[in-house]
């Protein structure tokens, strides 16, 4: 058959395609009964774009149906992302079941956290002078102000004001930590290693130098609240970035890139739980932690509580009731 | 016909309708501008938040939020909520699809942009440009990681008319690809100026000869495409 023919015969079939088309991309919902004739006009289309690349017709024509047919492809493949039933089944099932999953990962970022925390916090006691090999002296003179009982700059409630600011802060401070732990994790690892290093010696090495000086109450009062949810969030994150790492450098029987993208489907899932962690965490920090109202042994319960909390919810939670 | 192939940036898909869809993936120079375009006014936002809560006391806090979401999300949200495209990607005419050419999902645009931390390394994105070059479909880590692929979105362009100066057959032996190359040549002598059209048609002088071969390159074409002699 000649292109002119072809043309006059079967142009209202794609032009009918085009004209659904243009009003779908533009928002619109489809009727039911479009539904069906929108699927059949579109496999219409695929035939007659199959015919016309393989008769040879011109270029344009080929690629005005290659338009039309990538165009009704993504209409018709479009997925739906419903939110608040999948995110509340996320919360209460599906993200401490894929952290229990990844235990292996979660573990070793714990090791690889909690190991310089405690060193460090065990090595400033013994020796002060070891606290400056992580923190420069000005940062920990600026830490020292910052839980000085004397100062009490986080004391006297705060106005609501600068609670804001630092709910800001933390934000934008905190979660931007954790994703940079994950993504570094694309360097075989060793970026999410370093990072959960890094930090854990800083961690260890602030905690053990107000010891040291004696800020304790301050100090202790501050972080017990939040700490369960920030840190744990931390040691997910790097878990998330060891799983991309180990991913390139065990692929298995799969390519790397095939094994990586695999890997990172699953870790994405783990960071969605950290930025929920990571909020709350920011909430509690910036408006329980810093509130001296309470005294130290109301603090210090609330945290145990919390820490319970977040331990018993990763490791209970969702968990299928046995059928005796 | 092989050669072309071995050129061309075409991916191309097969469908489950039994067509191949063509995917255009684009390169990271088109897409560094994108990113240009999307980085300015991702700056003009929190500048203009920071101007206008200056004065409030939550100011500072509100900027910071603004600061993390325009940094992390402002991508995820245009390509989730606006076609796959933010507003850079729009302008040039771009796209982010699933590299199986459905919309790109949550949990992908997600991965890609967070691990644009890693592309960035060291400096200006050179190991997303490394990357790119080092794959067929120009991906960055971000998109090999993610499973998505930053495609042309062409506008469909309308088939000119060929000019209606006559029929001529074919002479014997054209391949179907050589009588396609005359069509094109006739659909698109438009754009080219009178000597060009000249010098190119007279590799095949020889095989039209006596007369110009412009315009029995014309002739065949409109042959080829089956308008009749007498048509208008």
């Amino acid at each position: 058959m000649k292109q002119s023919t072809f043309e006059q015969l079967h142009a209202p079939v794609w032009q009918a395609l085009e004209a659904k088309l243009i009003l779908l991309e533009k928002g619109q919902k489809p009727q039911s009964g479009e539904l069906r004739e929108f699927a059949s006009l579109f496999r219409k289309v695929c035939h007659f774009h199959a015919l016309a690349q393989e008769r040879h017709y011109s270029s344009f024509l080929v690629d005005h149906l290659d338009n039309l047919v990538v165009r009704a492809h993504q209409q018709l493949y479009r997925r739906k992302h419903p939110i608040w039933q999948p995110l509340l089944q996320f919360i209460v099932r599906d993200f401490p079941v894929l952290v229990r999953q990844e235990r292996q990962a979660v573990l070793w970022a714990a090791l690889l956290f909690v190991g310089p925390l405690l060193g460090f916090f065990v090595a400033t006691l013994v020796n002060p002078d070891m606290a400056y090999t992580v923190i420069a002296p000005d940062q920990a003179a600026q830490m020292e102000a910052m839980y000085d009982p004397a100062n009490r700059v986080l004391g006297a409630a705060r106005d609501s004001d600068t609670n804001w600011g630092m709910f800001g802060f933390y934000i934008y401070n905190n979660i931007s930590v954790a994703f940079r732990t994950f993504a570094s994790g694309l360097l075989l690892g060793v970026g999410s290693g370093f990072f959960l290093t890094f930090n854990g010696a800083l961690i260890g090495a602030v905690a053990g130098h107000l010891t040291n000086v004696g800020f304790t109450t301050t100090f202790y009062t501050f972080i017990v609240g939040h700490g369960s949810f920030e840190l744990t969030a931390i040691v997910l994150a790097g878990a998330a970035g060891l799983k991309l790492g180990y991913s390139l450098l065990v692929p298995g029987q799969l390519t790397r890139v095939e094994s990586l993208k695999r890997a990172s489907h699953v870790a994405i899932r783990l960071v969605y739980g950290v930025i929920l962690m990571l909020v709350i965490a920011a909430f509690i920090e910036a408006f329980w932690s810093s509130n001296n109202i309470f005294a130290p042994w109301q603090k210090y319960l609330v945290g145990a509580a919390l820490w319970l909390v977040v331990l018993g919810y990763l490791i209970f939670s969702g968990r299928e009731r046995s059928h005796s | 016909m092989d050669q072309a192939v071995m050129i061309d940036t075409r991916h191309p898909l097969e469908t489950p309708e039994g067509t191949d869809l063509s995917l255009y993936p684009a390169g990271f120079w088109v897409r560094s501008l994108a990113y240009t375009i999307d980085w300015l006014i991702r700056v003009a936002v929190v500048v203009a938040t920071g101007f206008l809560f200056s004065a409030s006391g939550i100011g500072q806090g509100m900027t910071l939020v603004v600061y993390f979401l325009m940094e992390w999300f402002y991508p995820v949200y245009f390509e989730l909520c606006h076609n796959g495209q933010t507003i850079g990607k729009k302008a040039l005419h771009l796209k982010v699809i699933n590299d199986d050419g459905t919309p790109v999902t949550f949990a992908a645009s997600l991965i890609r942009n967070l691990l644009r931390t890693v592309d960035f390394l060291p400096v200006f994105y050179i190991s997303a440009i490394i990357a790119s070059l080092c794959n067929r479909d120009f991906k960055r880590l971000g998109d090999l990681a993610a499973g998505t692929l930053v495609v042309y979105t062409n506008p469909i362009k309308p088939s000119p008319a060929i000019d209606n100066v006559g029929v001529r057959p074919v002479p014997e032996g054209f391949s179907t690809d050589e009588q396609r190359v005359l069509v094109a040549f006739a659909q698109r002598s438009a754009t080219m100026s009178g000597a060009r059209q000249a010098e190119l048609a007279n590799i095949i002088a020889p095989l039209v000869a006596p007369g110009d071969p412009v315009v029995a390159i014309k002739q065949m074409a409109n042959h080829i495409v089956g308008r009749r002699a007498d048509s208008p």
